[in-house]
């Protein structure tokens, strides 16, 4: 028996310890908004917060999460009726086109904001170089995450070429 | 002709104005119970198969296309929300059911009595004979807004629109012509009376359609060209988008998958007993091969397949993992990249049986008047669509029926393939189609809802088939390898007097490698050089390698003349307005006279597909080698932007997905199989490497282009001539990641 807290709910799970963490979320616990992309560490798609820190849980054997926090996309908003600000921000720009990818996006920005409220650019592409966007939305991605630290973003139109 | 009615529809099958002028028309006594469904609940009624009226003066838009997230259902809905004078809050849309109302073709046929033009050579395949009585209820060849919106959702909407006009004329007993419309609400003026739709519309629906409705202007427009929120994306946020892996079907057990690695291998030995071991492991399948011809693609060699069924994809992927297989490569396994490239060559030299696209003018004439021949040759390697969302579907077979869930961007062509594979009637598979987690032509080939099918039919009980991203770059239906050549003649004035090339394989579509310039003399044309690597459209299809190679070559041309390549093509551009307007808005809004520092460099390119016209230029920083992209600037003409912000979402995502292929992606075949396996091998485009891209759109007015794939083209060939801008040299082969830009390449024409 594993013991861990999934979005604040205590969970047990008789499951073979070595089983990654992403595949426990999606079959037994049903949470289907983290997504399976790769299976190696590459493409962000399954990251989800241990302990406040995005993390890929397509590497990380259940056993590894035992007694530790981990939260989901299902979790990120503060309330079933409110939207994390970053959830907010990806509708206002529009961000996702197939979706696919964008809630190990919002983690891994969610994790870089909690601990670096006004990230440069620079620190925004190391944060995000692990998820891969398939549909090519970077730009839209790195607009909302501005937007919510709420530094200036850098406008074409007006910037220097 | 009954009342509307759930239970009318269903035993008389009786759609009054069903299909509309669109020639979908259900006639009377013609029974469709797939139809039935989408009226959900009593309060709804049907006015036409494309839209359906609620109680509380909902609207729901019935669209016949799959969203793979370009955004297509919500611009869908909005052409016929316009049409209908329906007020956006009030409107809502789903997609149609696989059933042959609801198909592409019908839609053409019903239009002008044939297939139109757009459908035969864009849509997502190779190849294709629209004329067989096959299902295409494709989405691809950008073309959901082009055909179905313009020809299905507008007319619907403005017919719809009509009827209830009428219904209320009638039952107020006023004229027809003083009833207004406006926001789902019908207003007679004259003695003060509103209503909303949904009060007429079960009077409506049993009216005959108009023939003919009459559709708004352009100015006109209150929705489409307007900015609206598409509806998809809130649950795209918090994670409760369903896509067709997040099904769960009670007592489900999960599968995965490895296909001979080898093209059209098969099983020689296996060895299960490891495999069964595995704890969780239920069964172990080999599924069969094919070879037969396939609709979208001709005919591929497509091998056994070793499949591990168990009570968790982990375990099955164990299972799988623990298998001894030895395949049988039927002597395919010598063949590698060098020596298909080699094999193009021989075959482009040979000229056997060279067929033209384009013949006009004297080219030997030009060649033998030249003051200068230019000559030169690209090449581009396979490439794999990795869609975010690797292949999967969810299958549920038994009492001779089966139920299917999945992504894909033809339900319909699924529910056909799959039944026939299972020895069923069409009618016999149900299919729920999902959000797709990208397609870009992957997903309109049913291999993997068979496999699905196949294997919930062994085991009897719903199976959940996952394949790995290592399947999913190993077994994929890959952008075709492609070698180009070519030759021009510039004449004593210094005009470009001929153009010739030949390349290999002609595929879809037919007009990706002619030419927009005003050469006199041009003879393009291919040759045969088949391969056993399985192909497929890939996003654009065949304009991404062709846009590379013309758009290089004519960029080679100007450099021969030493004249500014934006310049050079403007110049013979001078008659095609359309492509002038593009090539100059990029260049205006790029700043194309500003100079650039040491180490950079501008390049420029244009190419028309899907009915859209794209002009880019990149700007890039070379520095020790290394090549950044720091700029992209799209001009975008589309005859119409239905959905401004959508459109620029599509190109901006466009010019992401050709920027990988052309920095990183690259499918080689070694001993007959792929080489690459999964994110570390096969590279994409990341964040730090993607570019700031500006998009601008010209309104101009002409049909209405597509969106989705318009943007992919023109990128490789502006980043290989702004590449040349800044080094000098020249990349004739793709991806760039295989250069060392460390060093002025002379020689351009090897570098793997
Ligand atoms: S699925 Fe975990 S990083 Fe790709
Ligand atoms: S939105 Fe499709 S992969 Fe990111």
């Amino acid at each position: 028996m594993i013991r861990l807290t999934v979005n604040g709910k205590e969970q047990e799970l008789d499951v073979d310890p070595q089983t990654p963490l992403l595949w426990v979320l999606r079959e037994q616990l049903r949470l289907t908004g983290t997504k399976f992309g790769c299976g190696m560490a590459q493409c962000g798609a399954c990251t989800v917060h241990v302990n406040g820190t995005a993390q890929r849980s397509c590497v990380m054997p259940l056993a590894a999460v035992q007694d530790q926090q981990v939260t989901t996309i299902e979790g990120l908003a503060p309330s079933d009726d409110e939207l994390h600000p970053l959830q907010q921000a990806w509708i206002d720009e529009q961000v996702p086109q197939c979706g696919y990818c964008q809630s190990g996006q919002l983690m891994s920005a969610a994790s870089l904001l909690a601990s670096n409220a006004n990230p440069s650019d620079e620190e925004i592409d190391a944060a995000m170089q692990g998820n891969i966007c398939r549909c090519g939305m970077y730009g839209r991605i790195k607009k909302a995450i501005k937007n919510v630290a709420g530094v200036g973003y850098f406008d074409p139109a007006r910037g220097e070429v | 002709m009954g009342k509307w009615t759930r239970r009318a529809f269903i035993t008389t099958g009786v759609v009054a104005g069903g299909g509309l002028a669109i020639g979908v028309a259900l006639r009377p006594g013609h029974r469709t119970p797939e139809l039935a469904p989408l009226v959900s609940s009593d309060d709804e009624t049907l006015v036409n198969v494309w839209v359906k009226l609620d109680s509380k003066n909902v609207a729901t838009v019935i669209v016949p296309h799959s969203e793979m997230g370009q955004g297509a259902q919500t611009a869908l809905a909005q052409m016929l929300a316009e049409e209908m004078d329906a007020d956006w809050d009030l409107v809502q849309f789903e997609e149609a059911p696989p059933v042959p109302e609801y198909a592409n073709y019908l839609l053409g046929y019903g239009i002008i009595g044939e297939v139109p033009k757009v459908l035969v050579p864009t849509f997502d395949g190779l190849m294709i004979k629209v004329a067989q009585s096959m299902a295409m209820q494709i989405t691809g060849g950008s073309l959901s807004i082009r055909s179905t919106g313009q020809y299905g959702m507008r007319i619907a909407g403005a017919a719809a629109r009509e009827m209830l006009v009428e219904a209320a004329a009638q039952t107020w007993q006023v004229p027809a012509a003083e009833i207004q419309t406006e926001a789902s609400q019908l207003i007679h003026a004259a003695s003060n009376r509103r209503a909303p739709y949904a009060e007429f519309a079960a009077v409506a629906a049993q009216m005959q359609p108009p023939s003919s409705p009459s559709l708004k202007s352009a100015d006109e427009f209150r929705i489409i060209g307007h900015h609206v929120q598409r509806r998809d994306i809130p649950s795209k946020v918090d994670g409760s988008a369903q896509f067709a892996m997040d099904v769960h079907v009670p007592g489900m057990v999960y599968a995965t998958v490895q296909r001979a690695p080898v093209f059209g291998g098969g099983v020689d030995k296996l060895d299960a007993s490891a495999a069964k071991q595995v704890k969780g492991v239920i069964d172990v399948v080999t599924l069969p091969g094919s070879n037969k011809e396939d609709p979208f693609s001709g005919r591929q060699n497509i091998g056994e397949t070793v499949a591990v069924v168990a009570e968790g994809y982990w375990p099955a992927k164990q299972g799988l993992n623990a298998l001894a297989v030895e395949w049988n490569h039927y002597g395919r396994d010598s063949m590698g990249s060098d020596e298909i490239f080699a094999q193009f060559d021989r075959d482009i030299t040979a000229g056997v049986e060279r067929e033209n696209d384009r013949l006009q003018g004297d080219v030997s004439m030009a060649l033998e008047n030249a003051a200068q021949v230019v000559e030169a040759e690209y090449r581009v390697p396979y490439l794999a669509h990795a869609c975010m969302e690797p292949m999967n579907a969810t299958a549920h077979v038994q009492n001779g029926q089966c139920e299917l869930w999945i992504g894909c961007q033809n339900p319909l062509g699924f529910r056909d393939a799959v039944a026939e594979a299972l020895g069923m009637e069409p009618g016999n598979v149900k299919v729920h189609n999902h959000f797709m987690g990208g397609g870009f032509g992957r997903k309109a080939n049913p291999d993997y809802a068979i496999q699905a099918a196949l294997l919930a039919q062994k085991v009897q009980r719903p199976v959940q088939l996952i394949w790995s991203r290592e399947e999913d770059i190993r077994q994929d239906y890959y952008r075709p390898a492609v070698r180009s050549r070519f030759r021009a003649a510039i004449d004593a004035n210094g005009e470009v007097a001929s153009w010739e090339n030949t390349y290999v394989d002609k595929h879809e579509p037919a007009e990706a490698p002619l030419i927009p310039y005003a050469v006199g003399s041009q003879d393009i044309g291919y040759v045969a050089s088949p391969t056993n690597i399985p192909f497929g459209a890939w996003r654009s299809v065949d304009h991404t390698q062709h846009g590379f190679f013309t758009e290089s070559f004519i960029d080679e041309l100007a450099a021969a003349k030493e004249v500014d390549p934006y310049e050079f093509r403007a110049n013979l551009l001078r008659d095609k307005p359309r492509h002038l307007a593009v090539l100059n808005k990029a260049a205006k809004e790029a700043g194309w006279e500003q100079p650039l520092a040491p180490g950079r460099g501008r390049g420029i390119a244009l190419q028309e597909s899907f009915g859209t016209l794209v002009a880019e230029v990149v700007e890039v920083t070379v520095t020790d080698g290394d090549v950044k992209v720091d700029r992209v600037v799209a001009a975008v003409d589309p005859g119409l932007a239905i959905s401004p912000d959508g459109l620029k979402a599509q190109i901006e995502s466009g010019i992401i997905y050709g920027l990988s292929a052309a920095m990183f992606g690259e499918v080689t075949i070694e001993n007959g199989a792929v080489a690459q396996s999964n994110f570390h091998d096969y590279q994409i485009l990341r964040m730090q490497d993607s570019p700031v891209i500006e998009t601008h759109v010209i309104n101009s007015g002409g049909p209405v282009g597509g969106a989705g794939e318009p943007g992919t083209p023109a990128i490789a060939p502006a980043l290989a001539n702004a590449v040349f801008d800044a080094t000098g040299s020249r990349v004739r082969q793709l991806p760039l990641k295989n250069y060392d830009l460390k060093f002025r390449i002379e020689e351009s024409d090897e570098v793997a």
